[in-house]
């Protein structure tokens, strides 16, 4: 039985003075235990882009902005020093930056893509992520999680869509152990509290 | 655990997807020519064979693309996955 600590920042919209203040679903839930440790990540720019990666304008338009080549094998994760681009569909990714780069990235990539077939979207607040650490965290993933997160089939460095319950999420495996979950804001507490569940049997 | 093969993401459990159906189902050409029973087979009727059938699955907890599968009915043996606008894949005439 867990008890959500009343989020402390229900906001009123009261207009017109309108103050909007970043919210987090996940502020005050229980914590994991045995070990493992899951965090959720500073509120960072999220960015939902569109376009056809074998017209090489788009490619190097996309490049000029982010300094890196949307990936197209797959599953796989595209870096450079600002900007994190992930393969979400053979015609869609997802570019994660620092929220003070965030609305020059939009206007840029639209910008670059101006007259292109392609779309670019911010979804900077409908997705949370957080982070999962420790010796079993594979081990508690997988409670949730039909894929086969064994290095051999999820190596360092990879990206994968899959299922966590109900909800669908986003991993990304940044080292051993050390793996990234983004999923949608509305899903973030049942998600955090299924972890935290999966961790009981490992102990204080 | 039945999995299925996306032609993109590889290799995944069966309730990462959903299923659409029977494939190849082409939409008629001259809608507004056909008899209500030829609107009626087009839009109600399916082959539901017991054996190998090609049908739709989209992979909605991951790439969210449609595809085309053949699947015996029967085993739930997959044949073969393929993108939409690929051939479907050659089944083993014993299979059949």
């Amino acid at each position: 039985m867990y008890f959500t600590i009343k989020k402390e920042c229900a906001l009123v919209p009261d207009f017109p003075n309108f103050n909007p203040v970043k919210c987090s679903p996940l502020a005050g839930l229980s914590a994991p235990r045995g070990g493992i440790a899951l965090q959720e990540r500073p509120f960072g720019g999220k960015v939902n882009l569109r376009g056809n990666a074998d017209d090489q304008a788009f490619v190097d338009a996309v490049n000029g902005v982010v300094n890196c080549s949307p990936p197209t094998v797959p599953n796989t994760v595209a870096t450079s020093a600002d900007y994190t681009v992930f393969w979400l569909g053979p015609d869609e990714w997802r570019i994660h930056c620092t929220e003070d780069v965030r609305y020059a990235l939009i206007t840029r990539l639209q910008g670059a893509l101006a007259g292109q077939h392609a779309a670019v979207v911010d979804v900077s607040d409908y997705y949370v992520v957080m982070r999962l650490t420790g010796d079993k965290s594979v081990e508690v993933l997988n409670k949730g999680t039909p894929l086969d997160l064994h290095p051999r089939a999820f190596p360092v460095g990879r990206c994968a869509q899959t299922r966590f319950g109900h909800a669908t999420v986003l991993l990304r495996k940044l080292e051993d152990n050390v793996l990234d979950l983004q999923v949608r804001w509305s899903f973030a507490e049942y998600v955090w509290l299924y972890i935290v569940d999966g961790t009981r049997e490992y102990g204080d | 655990m039945l999995i299925v093969t996306c032609p993109w993401c590889g290799q995944r459990e069966v309730t990462e997807f959903g299923y659409g159906g029977e494939a190849h189902i082409a939409r008629p050409e001259n809608p507004e020519q056909l008899s209500d029973e030829e609107w009626g087979d087009y839009v109600f009727f399916r082959k539901n064979p017991r054996g190998v059938h090609y049908e739709r699955w989209v992979h909605t907890h991951g790439c969210r693309r449609w595809f085309n599968a053949v699947r015996h009915t029967v085993t739930d043996e997959f044949f073969g996955s393929y993108k939409p606008g690929e051939a479907p894949p050659t089944v083993p005439v014993s299979k059949g």
